[in-house]
């Protein structure tokens, strides 16, 4: 196995992220409600930079109990990141896209005196 | 848990993607998926590019003919405030190809470009590089409307001005850049006019018909296009697009339905007209083009075209065979946006399409659903040389290009 040294664990702020070279590896690490998630940066769909792309909370649309519709909303409680290619959106937490069929490749961290570690 | 190597990681110098991000840094990984897949000694054609031809549009409408609607065009663009492009119609406001800003490219490409050429060759050529590609087919993006404009004159002074602009500032500049030129077709003279006076210009490889607009491409006063085209071996792309006036798509609220729909309909209507009238018949060695509207379509019509004229071939008397058959040995399909979540319905397709001879990868690039060249290279059906025939040099055939590869990667 193999560790990168990323960067020191406030240098990653809530709602923040990095995304570094490991060898010929490119991960991205977030840091979202406080805890670190690290994706590979490879999208699912076409194998673009998927962590490059830009972070939204997921979009919903509350059906009310007429079942009818009239706003948009953002969920801030799901924060999605969008591939720049193709806009393909991913939950940073789990990895998982909307639809459920994809997910991105988790990579290991490790966090030790203060530093932030990418093991491979 | 042991650790073999201990190193530091380094920071990406991009680490969220916009609009002012350089093309070779967008697309860093397809040059390393075109690398990984040995594409030096590929051909590789794009045959549906796009540039976007309003950024220059105040340099453009000096090579309009008319010289007072050329004057028109230069004073509206030095002096009015607050307008969109001079003579152009269109959607307007109504482009949410880049999905609320999720894919910065299709909203803007704001990268510094300094290399004393025109700002679409430079943007183009970091394209090509990046993805692979040899010859890349340049189409416009906002003029795709043209042929809903009320006024048809307009059609004939800006397609004629884009001809004239691309040539002389973009593909005269680089013989890897070509393009299908724009034909005004709401006017069948005028489109004749273009036929012979661009037809040999460089760069020049085909015709482009918009497909959104409501002439018939089976009328009489277009068969003398056809047979101009005909007789110097030159395609005729139907380039699709997709509009919120066409009333059978009016209601469509969202942009996914209406790109899903809108890129597809326009297309399915003229080919159907096209077969059943027995174009391919008047014309067999006439090379029609279908651009931009994926593949899945293209079987479904098979099927309900061969359906219906078995049941009423006295409505389409032309017809010696299938218009199945028509579809695919007298038409060809780019690439993109090839639909992949489904790859049995793929292959079905491409069999069905006769892919190895009658389909040209496109990307788009760099529109939201664009493609990339190890799309084709990846399908596992395909044998290598169908893979070859569909990424070039079926292209290279249709078009008369030179089949050496071009690029470095």
């Amino acid at each position: 196995m193999a560790e990168y040294l990323v960067c020191p664990e406030e240098e990653i702020a809530d709602g923040g992220r990095k995304v570094v070279a490991c060898g010929d590896k490119e991960i991205g690490i977030f840091r979202v409600k406080g805890a670190l998630y690290a994706w590979h940066n490879t999208c699912p769909h076409r194998q673009g930079p998927i962590c490059q792309g830009r972070i939204y909370p997921e979009v919903v649309e509350p059906v009310d109990e007429n079942c009818e519709v009239r706003t948009l909303q953002y969920n801030e409680n799901n924060m999605h990141v969008a591939c720049p290619w193709h806009g393909w959106e991913f939950n940073l937490e789990t990895g998982r896209n909307p639809a459920g069929h994809y997910r991105l490749a988790r990579a290991e961290l490790a966090v030790r005196e203060g530093q932030i570690y990418v093991v491979l | 848990m042991d650790i073999l190597n201990k190193d530091r990681a380094r920071e990406l110098p991009v680490q969220q993607i916009d609009v002012f991000t350089d093309t070779r840094d967008i697309l860093a990984h397809a040059n390393r998926a075109a690398k990984r897949r040995g594409f030096e000694d590929w051909l590789i054609c794009d045959v549906d590019a796009h540039h976007t031809e309003t950024i220059s549009w105040h340099e453009l409408v000096q090579y309009i003919e008319d010289p007072v609607i050329r004057h028109q065009a230069m004073l509206f663009h030095d002096e009015k405030m607050g307008t969109a492009s001079y003579g152009l119609n269109g959607d307007m406001g109504l482009k949410y190809q880049d999905v609320g800003g999720r894919i910065p490219h299709q909203a803007g490409i704001r990268e510094k470009v300094d290399d004393g050429v025109h700002r679409d060759v430079t943007l183009s050529r970091r394209a090509m590089q990046a993805l692979g590609v040899d010859y890349m087919v340049l189409f416009p993006t906002p003029m795709l409307t043209l042929g809903l404009h009320p006024q048809p004159e307009m059609e004939v002074y800006l397609g004629r001005a884009y001809n004239r602009w691309l040539i002389d500032k973009v593909l005269t500049k680089d013989d890897r850049l070509k393009t299908l030129a724009y034909l005004p077709f709401n006017v069948p003279k005028e489109a004749e006019r273009t036929i012979e006076e661009f037809a040999d210009q460089p760069g020049v490889i085909g015709f482009c018909v918009p497909s959104t607009r409501h002439k018939p491409v089976h009328h009489n006063d277009y068969m003398r296009v056809y047979a101009m085209l005909e007789e110097r071996n030159l395609p005729i792309a139907f380039h699709a697009a997709y509009h919120w006036q066409d009333q059978s798509l009016s209601t469509i609220n969202r942009f996914l339905g209406m790109h899903a729909l809108g890129f597809v309909w326009c297309n399915m209507v003229h080919m159907t007209n096209w077969i059943l009238n027995g174009i391919p018949e008047r014309f067999p060695k006439l090379k029609s083009i279908w651009v931009e509207s994926g593949l899945a379509w293209i079987p479904f019509l098979m099927q309900r075209l061969d359906d219906q004229y078995l049941m009423r071939p006295s409505e389409a008397p032309q017809l010696k065979k299938l218009p199945s058959e028509y579809m695919r040995e007298n038409c060809w399909y780019t690439t993109q946006p090839m639909e992949t979540v489904n790859m049995k319905a793929l292959q079905l397709t491409l069999e069905m399409i006769n892919a190895e001879t009658q389909l040209l990868f496109a990307s788009d690039w760099p529109h939201f659903d664009f493609d990339l060249p190890q799309e084709i290279y990846d399908l596992p059906f395909l044998s290598e040389q169908a893979k070859r025939n569909i990424l070039g040099l079926n292209a290279a055939k249709l078009f008369g290009l030179d089949p050496a590869v071009r690029k470095s990667l």
